[in-house]
């Protein structure tokens, strides 16, 4: 499939905006986080800034996007339009979890309810997104039960390296959310190596043989119907990254996963601000990572109408 | 609506014989010309007479090289929208403009609601859907719904466009939905088949495949030059001379 870079960034960065959105959600009611204002302005900024340059980036991807609000209409059938339903509907709670902490300096009461429901919408979001993914039979990489976790594994990863940076800009940094950070970062580790093996060992049982309907033997493309690449090969039949394909998965490993646990094992030890400037480091690599991984995602993903032009 | 109809009344849609397919392409350029000014018009070329050619098509026409023990041939095979019974092009579709209708089971697309997401076209297996990026929407084939049910045509000519332009009929069309449709007859008599049944689309189009090689003549699997059988007589003689 083709890596759109609208649809990366998209997925990357409301997959970390959402994942820090919940936690802060579910954070702050309990006073794990202080309902500071410099805090909220930054965290909650960060966090919609992040969802929203996402929505936006992916709105450009569309044909015609002055029509994108059509997309609300079909939830009854289609992930896409139950993402644009929730990612929406994630905003009004959203908002007055913000606003209670930023303009009225609480996050007890309403506002930790607010900060709750946020929480449910960004992980509901987080859902509707992988399942966009999860639920396409002719793509056998993403129709894998690796999707849906993978999706919410990264966001929760990502996520939680970003408020790490945040608590430890404001000196506020706590050793139970680094280690967790540590944990989710080599939970999304595993879960990485364990979709890309599965995917490498994947027998898909969509052929050349049952895709033209011919029984038996060998098919073989002897002629294409176009001499120029056409639309499906430009949008389906992407293949640079296959053969770049150990090289950009050692990049990945390296950015998103390993470089991160590193930084964060040494901030540790270290006292502010050298750990604020590491845990920063950290989130910032670890976004890198990430957008190689779901560019990857894409252009590691082969879709059935590629057998039609024997590839 | 994008949730599908429990059922439609018909199933139109074609049978592909891919015995007598020859290549030819009419069927790609009547469907081109025809579409270009119908429902779904206009079919879009970018820089058509320039180097880095591209533009929409409904049909396109792939040979093939089908190896077997029996032996090898070159078959043709022309791919467009299969009309599937369980579509994930429509249900995926976020605005409402993909839908399949529920009085002959044609799927369809808006172009007035299209957002040109290319959902439809990841969800589609077959590679039936197009984008025109000219126009910023999708489009697909219409089983010409503009030529199938014209008054303004003669009845002959109220078949799809590529159906009418095929030279040795090897497209056929009408309701799949009827066992006693000629159609329908005839994808039983021949076997006919699903593309891709693995996958649960239940595509409402159906290939029949290549007849079976022929035991009379002499295999196409023989060495050339090997005498096909024992030469007596003049033609022995020279045979016989050439060899020495």
């Amino acid at each position: 499939m083709h890596p759109a870079f609208s649809v990366v960034f998209f997925t990357t960065a409301t997959g970390t905006g959402y994942g820090l959105l919940a936690l802060l959600g579910v954070l702050a009611g309990p006073g794990f986080v202080p309902p500071d204002f410099w805090l909220g302005l930054v965290g909650m900024g960060l966090a919609l800034g992040l969802i929203s340059a996402g929505l936006l980036s992916s709105a450009g991807h569309l044909g015609r996007p002055d029509r994108a609000w059509r997309a609300f209409s079909q939830w009854r059938s289609s992930w896409l339009s139950r993402e644009g339903v929730a990612s929406v509907a994630t905003f009004v709670p959203a908002g007055l979890f913000a606003t209670g902490w930023v303009v009225l300096g609480r996050t007890d009461g309403w506002v930790a309810v607010a900060g709750l429901l946020a929480a449910v919408g960004a992980v509901i979001t987080v859902c509707t997104t992988g399942m966009i993914y999860r639920s396409l039979k002719p793509i056998a990489q993403w129709h894998s039960r690796y999707t849906l976790p993978g999706y919410l594994i990264f966001s929760a990863m990502s996520g939680g390296v970003l408020l790490n940076a945040l608590l430890q800009g404001f000196a506020i940094g706590s050793t139970i959310l680094l280690a967790g950070c540590m944990l989710l970062t080599l939970l999304g580790w595993g879960w990485k190596l364990a979709t890309w093996r599965y995917n490498d060992r994947l027998e898909i049982a969509t052929t050349a043989n049952t895709a033209t309907g011919l029984a038996g033997g060998t098919v073989r493309s002897l002629e294409w119907p176009h001499t120029e690449e056409n639309y499906l090969l430009k949008e389906m039949g992407f293949r640079i990254a296959r053969k770049h394909k150990a090289r950009l998965r050692q990049i990945t490993q390296v950015l998103a996963f390993a470089l991160p646990v590193l930084l964060l094992v040494a901030v540790f030890a270290l006292p502010w601000p050298y750990a604020a400037v590491l845990s920063t480091l950290a989130a910032i690599v670890q976004f890198a990572g990430m957008l190689v991984e779901r560019w990857l995602f894409f252009a590691e993903a082969k879709h059935t109408v590629t057998l039609y032009y024997g590839r | 609506m994008t949730c599908l109809p429990a059922h439609t009344d018909k199933k139109l849609g074609l049978v592909i014989d891919l015995d007598t397919c020859v290549g030819c392409q009419a069927c790609v350029t009547a469907c081109k010309e025809w579409n270009t000014g119908g429902h779904m018009a206009p079919l879009t070329d970018i820089d058509p007479y320039g180097g880095d050619v591209d533009g929409v098509w409904f049909n396109r026409v792939h040979s093939y090289e089908h190896i077997t023990e029996m032996g090898g041939r070159t078959v043709n095979f022309p791919r467009s929208c299969l009309h599937c019974e369980t579509p994930a092009c429509v249900t995926v579709c976020p605005t409402g403009a993909s839908y399949k209708r529920t009085s002959d089971g044609i799927v369809l697309v808006d172009e007035d609601k299209c957002i040109g997401c290319k959902l439809c076209s990841w969800a589609c297996p077959y590679g039936a859907r197009e984008f025109d990026t000219d126009v910023g929407v999708m489009k697909k084939c219409t089983l010409c719904i503009d030529r199938i049910y014209n008054d303004n045509l003669a009845e002959e000519d109220r078949v799809p466009a590529c159906v009418a332009a095929c030279p040795t009929s090897a497209r056929h069309f009408g309701d799949l939905g009827d066992p006693a449709s000629a159609v329908s007859q005839l994808v039983a008599e021949r076997g006919g088949v699903d593309l891709m049944p693995e996958l649960g689309y239940h595509p409402t189009n159906k290939y029949l495949p290549p007849r079976a090689h022929t035991t009379r003549a002499a295999s196409v699997l023989a060495p050339a030059l090997e005498a096909v059988r024992a030469e007596g007589g003049f033609l022995g003689w020279v045979d016989r001379m050439l060899s020495n």
